[in-house]
């Protein structure tokens, strides 16, 4: 039997309130992956974006979110506590925006890389705790894992 | 010398059904292992992209797909890429109501595991899949899956842009 798979994603519940984002403090935790209608990248820090190619998404990202800026994250490794970075894993947001022209194939191709950019983090942990890959847990060392790297992947309305 | 010769009889001798049993359970199982139950006739193309981090669709009876790609048909219903929902195309309007109807029809326990697949073409527009989502948003279907096929071990199938 042909069993269906693919990229999980929850969306958020439907509001007609715009979500404000221009504080200082949530600039330097949100990461913005904007695809143009080109298939042309501009990946970074909210402020410092550059134009990358599809597989350097996945080490800034890591770097991103395993800044660990204020030092609170106790399990993560090889942070590199820059100021301007996130402050932490449960605070990086990873943004993505595309535009109506962006093709199917290089979206899902970059959700791709992100949600491998926390599966790499995840499961240096959970070799690390439990001597396994994370998706070789149980549900409840996966629990505590995921605690550690919650996945905030949120995406905005087409420009 | 005395001979005993065996009185060969004259007709031919009937066809033997010993092993009609055989071929009926032969035939039998070739068409159990081969036939699949009948999903949906796909009136738009779909060439689904690939990825790596993907899970599996456990719960089929739990599960609704919506598939999006340019029509079969171009005759009738142009190049533009197109929503499909079961057997027909359907404009955006009717997704609600869609999600809506295929959630009342499981059981309510499971309601919250309800997903929404969609099988979308790699050269679909993210205008259209947004559109989608946004309906889907309304209709409260929240938990969704883009359906991929699973990359092969070599960096460029993943990479690659085609």
């Amino acid at each position: 039997m042909d069993v269906d798979k693919g990229l999980m994603v929850k969306l958020p519940p439907w509001t007609d309130v715009p979500p404000d984002e221009n504080n200082e403090n949530k600039k330097r935790n949100t990461f913005i992956v904007l695809v143009n209608a080109n298939n042309e990248l501009l990946v970074g820090r909210k402020g410092d974006e550059k134009v990358m190619q599809l597989d350097e998404i996945r080490p800034a990202a890591v770097s991103f979110i395993n800044n660990n800026g204020d030092g609170s994250c106790t399990e993560c490794q090889g942070s590199n506590k820059d100021p301007r970075s996130s402050e932490n894993p449960s605070k990086a947001i990873i943004s993505i925006q595309h535009d109506r022209g962006t093709s199917y194939q290089i979206y899902v191709k970059v959700r791709n890389e992100l949600l491998a950019a926390y599966t790499e983090l995840r499961d240096d942990v959970s070799v690390r705790k439990f001597g396994a890959a994370f998706k070789d847990l149980p549900e409840n060392k996966q629990e505590i894992v995921a605690e550690i790297y919650p996945q905030f992947i949120s995406e905005a309305e087409p420009l | 010398m005395a001979q005993i010769r065996k009185k060969k009889s004259k007709e031919t001798p009937p066809v033997s059904t010993a092993s009609l049993p055989d071929i009926v359970f032969m035939l039998l199982f070739f068409f159990m292992v081969t036939t699949t139950m009948r999903e949906v006739t796909l009136l738009v193309n779909v060439k689904k992209p690939t990825a790596t981090e993907i899970q599996k669709l456990d719960r089929k009876d739990l599960t609704t797909y919506i598939y999006l790609g340019s029509p079969k048909d171009t005759v009738n219903y142009g190049t533009e890429p197109r929503i499909q929902l079961d057997d027909q195309l359907a404009s955006l309007g009717d997704v609600q109501a869609f999600v809506i109807l295929k959630r009342e029809e499981i059981d309510p326990t499971e309601q919250p595991k309800f997903t929404v697949s969609i099988k979308a073409d790699n050269d679909v527009k993210m205008g259209l899949v947004s559109d989608l989502k946004e309906e889907l948003r309304k209709a409260q279907a929240l938990k969704i899956c883009y359906s991929t096929n699973p990359a092969g071990d070599k960096p460029e199938d993943l990479y690659k842009i085609y």
